[in-house]
Formats: structure tokens, sequence, C-alpha cells
């Protein structure tokens, strides 16, 4: 076992995570920030992020508007005050990434350019190309090289976090390389471990998205908030769940079912835009959890084509042209050749719903703080409250440089104003029981001698997880399969104590590594499907089929959830939401907002 | 219903078990859609769970599973088992990244090529960016700029350059494609002052000058980025700042004299 302290930690190397360490490293260069992550940095699923990032930035856009885009995208669960702090600091934060050297797509006077995206109601989202995520996270990569206080430990696997009765003290990690435990001390830790998307089967992630970070927190007794709303992005390629981004719909690609029909303006997004004229709001432009209902309404009515084994509508890009496809949509060109051999000059896509981002997360305070002390979360593994029931495309690339340099500074802050504590005899009592339950526990799943005859393997237990996720907790849900799915889920837990691996090194041990994930994927399931199944009410990405329970209900419901690990169980709890700016209302698309605006006399 | 199968031989190689790398045969199910990577975990949920090899976005994106497929350096995740000739007698073989060290089965030591992408200081150097204040606005730059540097830019760090360049392969010390495609990304940036920082490594004899024109990194790289040329045109710009400072040099000395 190695020790090590630090001022600051950063669990995770992904955009947020990299930014939060360069914040904190340049907030003060006397501090030694480590950055540990299971991957290289550059492998993170930033990487994967398409389409761009939100900023007010053009003279005919507001922060109210984009506050006013996001909080009823988001069906009023957003915190509104957090939401008034990103859409006043995403501008400043894409300049700096410009400043970096990020390759913003221009336009031809050189400023930068801005496309449509879905449910923003200006043109606001930054670009590079159809790689805003790669280019964002190569930049910040390459740009924390500057910095020589920024520490990295490459292929670190943080299993579990040491706290004392003043908060946060450090992580426990295994080195991927060679199987060594470390203890690495530090006043301030940030979680930046990403999302959980691989708890279902089919989805867009990476592999490596399996909720670590949201379980880690949540066993020490962090809340998990919002974990119901997982959203569902409206066109992924079919088998493989390969993202297709929103920014096709942006520029101008039409959804159409098998019978070549515009079904969009079915669902309260029309009516029908011309082809080559996207309107923001309108159709292809609506929110992706609208769109996604809307493919499972076509998908009950019979009115979906067939791809493989997946039912699947298409996305239409063929109006295009060849020339600004290659210019805006290079990526999305090369995939669709590779994966399902269509060329989007020539043919339609075929797509479909595919689970993409969650929500909910690790709960903070607007300042990104956890009820841990010194114990902050940021990006898609937190929860800050920006995106309630549902995100808009575009803001969280903007929220992990927003609150990455937050949660940065924040820690930066708290490194300093602890830097003299006496700690560590506490500290080091307590992290030598955490590294001696790790090691019995390492050791019992490597002991092949005492494996029940019957025991499944991981692989099969995951198998089952994302499967029982995909059918209580999909785009539609009911409280018999809600149910069903949580006891599922609680006789994997079971039967994951029975769990053996095969392989027995130290080096690389990725038998090891993703029995370890499992194990997380099981707490963060466990908590969607408890959070999804006590919310009895349909708003944003969670939507229930009960009759009675199709609606939006504010007065039970305009809640956020929280569940905690307590004496061993899962338990829910409800905590209310800061609507002081802006009053709950109805959320509308298409021609609907006119009728809404001019039913409440204009005061939407 | 018959499934079909193919037969792949993976390197195998555990530094607390083996004294050598061996190939191990699996027969895997397949379809017109599946890649290399596939073949991959189907064997590790379903035949053997300790074969270990590194993958994230199966998008080719993240850059994580480069291998050799029969000899070519390949992204695992876009390269597909329809793609090789089915007979049982021929498998497709898998193998380890070449010119890396072997850590475990395919998993090469990433370092090697990571201290090199480093060493070039791929970042924009001399704008004068102080990060306790955000600046307040972005620098200009034009399409035709941009595109001046853009492909450069669009290097996965997948590694497959290192394995496909002979001259890395003879000598570990050569900066490689990759890293000289990356510090000639940023010296072709409108953004950037660095150039003078950056050519003293590319200058030296395990810049540019190493490179013998093979142009095989070129061939394989997944992203369609053009090392090679980069490497080419660094070597012009080594020969420009290499003459400047001869007759810098030359200069100083009639100074002195």
């Amino acid at each position: 076992m190695q020790q090590h302290s630090f001022d600051v930690i950063v669990v995770g190397g992904g955009g947020a995570g990299l930014r939060a360490a360069i914040a904190a490293a340049s907030a003060d260069d006397s501090l030694q920030v480590a950055m540990l992550s299971k991957v290289y940095p550059m492998r993170s699923h930033t990487v994967a992020a398409e389409g761009g990032a939100a900023a007010v930035t053009r003279d005919d856009d507001s922060y109210a508007a984009h506050f006013e885009d996001t909080v009823a995208g988001g069906d009023w669960l957003a915190e509104q005050g957090v939401v008034d702090y990103f859409v006043r600091h995403a501008h400043a934060e894409l300049v700096q990434m410009e400043r970096w050297g990020c390759p913003w797509s221009r336009r031809p006077d050189g400023h930068v350019q801005v496309r449509r995206f879905g449910g923003m109601k200006t043109e606001r989202t930054w670009f590079a190309a159809d790689k805003t995520g790669f280019h964002m996270l190569h930049t910040l990569y390459q740009t924390s090289l500057k910095y020589p206080n920024i520490q990295r430990f490459d292929e670190y696997f943080v299993l579990d976090l040491i706290t004392d009765e003043s908060g946060i003290g450090g992580v426990i990690a295994l080195q991927i390389s060679t199987g060594e435990l470390h203890v690495l001390y530090a006043n301030a830790v940030i979680m930046a471990t990403g999302g959980a998307g691989r708890v279902f089967r089919f989805n867009t992630n990476g592999g490596i998205v399996t909720g670590d970070g949201m379980a880690i927190a949540y066993r020490h007794g962090v809340a998990l908030r919002d974990m119901e709303f997982v959203q569902y992005h409206p066109t992924g390629l079919p088998g493989s769940g390969i993202l297709i981004t929103e920014a096709s719909r942006g520029e101008g690609g039409v959804l159409l079912n098998k019978d070549h029909y515009r079904y969009l303006q079915d669902y309260d997004l029309g009516p029908e835009t011309p082809l080559g004229e996207p309107k923001n709001k309108y159709m292809e432009l609506g929110p992706r959890d609208k769109l996604s209902q809307a493919f499972w309404h076509e998908q009950q009515q019979g009115r979906t084509g067939k791809h493989g084994e997946s039912d699947v509508v298409y996305l239409d890009l063929r109006h295009l042209g060849a020339e600004f496809l290659h210019e805006r949509l290079p990526f999305i060109c090369e995939l669709a050749k590779a994966y399902v051999n269509v060329d989007p000059v020539k043919e339609p896509i075929p797509i479909r719903p595919a689970v993409h981002y969650t929500m909910g997360g690790i709960m903070t305070d607007s300042q990104c703080e956890t009820s841990i002390g010194g114990l902050y979360a940021v990006g898609e593994c937190a929860s800050v409250g920006l995106h309630g029931a549902n995100r808009l495309g575009s803001n969280s690339l903007s929220e992990l440089l927003v609150f990455g340099r937050l949660a940065g500074e924040k820690a930066a802050r708290r490194a300093r104003a602890f830097a003299n504590k006496q700690h560590h005899n506490l500290l080091q009592a307590r992290s030598k029981a955490i590294l001696a339950t790790w090691e019995d526990k390492i050791a019992g799943l490597m002991d092949t001698s005492t494996r029940d005859p019957k025991s499944r393997s991981w692989a099969e237990l995951k198998q089952a997880l994302v499967t029982t996720m995909e059918t209580g907790c999909g785009i539609y849900r009911q409280e018999s399969a809600l149910q069903e799915t949580l006891e599922t889920i609680r006789a994997l837990k079971a039967d994951y104590q029975d769990v053996r691996i095969e392989d027995q090194s130290g080096v690389y041990n990725t038998d090891l590594l993703h029995c370890i994930e499992l194990e997380f994927s099981l707490d963060v399931a466990e908590a969607i499907c408890l959070a999804a199944l006590e919310r009895r009410e349909s708003r944003g990405a969670h939507q229930r089929l009960e009759p009675e329970l199709t609606q939006r209900n504010d007065r039970e419901f305009l809640k956020h959830s929280l569940v905690s690990w307590e004496n061993e169980r899962a338990v829910l709890r409800w905590q209310d939401v800061d609507t002081s700016l802006s009053a709950p209302g109805e959320r509308a698309y298409g021609d609907q907002r006119k009728t809404r605006q001019a039913d409440n006399g204009g005061a939407a | 219903m018959n499934v079909q199968t193919r037969a792949i031989e993976v390197t195998r190689y555990s530094p607390e078990r083996d004294k050598e790398p061996y190939l191990q045969r699996y027969d895997v199910p397949f379809d017109e859609s599946t890649s290399i990577l596939d073949a991959l975990n189907y064997i590790k949920e379903h035949i053997d769970a300790t074969l270990s090899y590194r993958w994230s976005c199966r998008m080719a994106i993240c850059g994580s599973c480069g291998v050799m497929v029969n000899g070519i350096p390949k992204l695992g995740c876009k390269d597909f088992l329809r793609l090789y000739d089915h007979t049982p007698e021929t498998p497709i073989r898998i193998e380890p990244l070449a010119h890396f060290s072997v850590e475990r089965d395919l998993i090469v030591n990433m370092d090697e090529f990571l201290t090199h992408l480093e060493a070039v200081k791929p970042y924009i150097i001399g704008d004068n960016v102080d990060t306790a204040s955000l600046p307040a606005e972005a620098s200009l730059q034009s399409p035709a700029q941009l595109s001046r540097y853009q492909q450069f830019a669009n290097c996965i760090n997948c590694g497959l350059c290192y394995a496909a360049c002979p001259q890395f392969g003879l000598n570990p010390e050569f900066v490689g494609p990759g890293a000289i495609a990356l510090a000639h990304r940023y010296n072709l940036d409108s953004r950037d002052h660095g150039k003078t920082e950056r050519m003293p490594l590319l200058n030296s004899k395990n810049g540019v000058w190493s490179c013998t024109f093979v142009g095989f990194c070129s061939d394989v790289c997944p992203k369609g980025v053009d090392p090679a040329a980069a490497v080419n045109q660094g070597k012009v710009d080594s020969a420009k700042s290499m003459l400047i400072q001869l007759f810098k040099g030359s200069q100083l000395q009639g100074e002195h004299q």
C-alpha cells in the first residue's frame, strides 16, 4: 500500500474533472492537485459529445431567454438560482475555451458560429463541427499539461472515500496496472466521474459510464437526487446505440416514420416546418424527452420501420447536400457509413431512442459541495440542480465548464483553509480500516475455492440488470413493471454476494474492475428505480402510463427526489424546489406555445 | 437458425505467469455488424473473463481500442469481422499494438506515446491568458485560418501511427507521427506564438528528421489525419528554423569579431 498527500484530489479526468483541476491549480500554484481516473483523460466520455455547448451569444438573445428555456425544458424541476448563475457564466467559459485553443467553428468574419438546438428559442450553441466534446476534452487535457502542480494518476480506479468528523479526508484507489491499493489524503475532493447510462441495455454511452462516483458518495450517506430522470436521446443508431447528434436536426434534418411522414406534427410540436427551414422549438427542434416519447407512440401504433431486430424511424439529411454535410456533420457521415452502412447524402439514417444522460446525481448545493464538508461533485455525476426533469441539449458541455471551475475554486479555498489541520492519526486509522475491508473484499472475489456452483458471473448479472432496467425504467413506466424491476435489482444485489472472478492476477485485472463497477451500477440502478416508482406523476423524462398519472402534479410532486443509503437500505425523501424566479407554468412547443401564451395573456 | 462463427487468435500474456506471449484461439459468433471489439467483448463476457484489453466509446472517438489485426494497426471498434476471409483454417489474428511494450494481453504501455505528446507543448503559448480572471472576448479566426490546422486537431491519440512507424520501432525516442502532428497543429494555429519553443525538439535528432517518409502512419490513421504531411511540413519548418539559427549564429559571430 502506498500513501500520498495532496491539497486537492479530483476523481475523474473528463471535461468536468479537467476544468476543476485547472481551476484549483491556477487558483494557487502552491496547491498540489491530484487527478485520478480509471482511464487516460482523453478516453473519458466527454469525448463522445457531438453537438455543442450553449451560451447566450447573439445580440438578440438574453440571459432571461436561456433561463426560461432551461427551466421550462426541465419542467420546472431545476434549481432556479443555479440556472441563473449558469446562464450568466456560460459565455465567459466558452470564451476561455476559445483562448485555450478550442477549434470552434467560425463565421466568415472570424467570429464564433452558433447553431440551433432542441428546446432553445435562439441560436446559442457553440460547436466544433460535430465533435465538440472531443475538441473540448482534448483542449482541456492539453491545456492541463501547462500546470506542473497537477499530478495525474491515469488508470487509477477510485474505490472509496475516507472521511472524519470535519468532512472529507481522502480516497482509496486501485492502481489498475499493478493491482496495488493506494491511499491519497486531501482536505478537498471533487467527484467528476460522469453518468450511469451503462445501467441500461441500449445506450449511447461508453463502457466506462457505470455510475462509480455516484455509488461511492451514496454509500457514504450523500443523497442521490432526481435519479428517476434518465434522458433518452431520440437519435441513436440501431444495434449499437451510437449517438447521432441533435445538431443533425439543428442544421435542418427531419424525422420520418416508415411511411415517410414527419410524425412529430402529431405530438404537439407542429405545424410541419418546410424542408430546409428549421424553426426553433418546432418539430425536430422540440426537446429530447418529447421526441423520444413520440417515437414510443409511433412504435405502439406500428408506424416504425425495421433495421435488423430494431424498430426504427429515419433521420433524413439528404436535402442538406454533400458539401454542407461534410462541413457541418462529418462525424455523423463517418458513423452512419461505418456502423449502419448508410451514406446520409443519399439515404435517411435509421435511428431509435437510446439512454443518453442521467439528469440526477450526487446532490450538491449551488456551490457544488455535498453534505460531506470538502467533498464536491460536478458534471454528469452531480445534481447541482441545472437540468430538472429533462436536460436541454448543449447545456451539459457548458455545465461542466461553469461548475467545473466553481468546484475547483471552492476546493482550492477549502484546501487552503484546512491546510494546517492535524488529522492524520484519526484518518490513518479510518483509512486502514477501509483499506482492510477492500483487501478482504477483493480476496473474497478472487477466492474461487468458495464458489457456489450455482453462482453467476458478473457478466450474467450485468446482462440481467441492463435488461430489467430497460423493461421497468424505459421511456414510459408503470407501477407493476417498476415494482418488478426493483425486486429484480434487489435479487441481483443478493446474487452479487456469491460472485467470484476468474482472473487471479494483479496486472490489468479487468475481470476484477468490471466486477466492482457492477456493484456500483447496482446501487445506482436501485436508486433510479425506487425514485421512478415513488414519483407517481409524469414530468419531463419521467412518464407514467397509468391514466391517473399521465399529467404533471405540482401539488404533490413539485419536489426533488432524494435517495439515501441508511441502515443498509435505500430510503426515499422529497426536497422542495427553488422556484423563486419563475412560477411553474405549462411546457409548450410548436404552435401550442402561441396558444398558451394567448391564454395566459402573453405572460409565458 | 445457424449462427455463423469465426475463429480468432488473440495474444495472451501475463507478466506474472508467462515468459512469452502466446496466441489463444476462440470461436465467436458474428454477423454483418460485428466489430473486432464486439468479438473481444463476446470472449470476455461469454468465453474467457481473463482476457484484458482497453475500450470505451465503441464509436471511434476515444482512441482506447487500438490493436493489430492481421498485422495492421486498427481501432477494434471500427474494423469488422465481415471484412476478413472466412475459413476455419485462417483465424483473424489480434495482437497488441506493435512497437509498444506489452503490459498484459492486448494492453500496451501508452505512456511511451504520451510522454512524446506531452513534450511538444501541445497548448496555446503566448496568448497571455490569465485563468484567474476569464478573458472577456474570443479571438477572431477566419474559416481559412481554422482550416490550416483543423485536420491535425482531429488526432484521437490512439497510437496506431506509432504502431505503423518503422522508425519508432527502431528508436523509441523518436517523437513520432502523432506528437509531431499535434505540435504542427499548434504551430499552424493563428492564436499561437509558441513555435520557437517547440522547434528545438522537432529539430533534434529524435524530431522530424528521424522520419524516413514511409507514410504508413497516414494510411492507418482512423480519423483521416495526415501525420506524414505534418512531419514533412515540419521538416520545411525545421530547415527554415535551422537556417535562421545558422544565420543568427554567424551574425552573432560577426558582431563579436
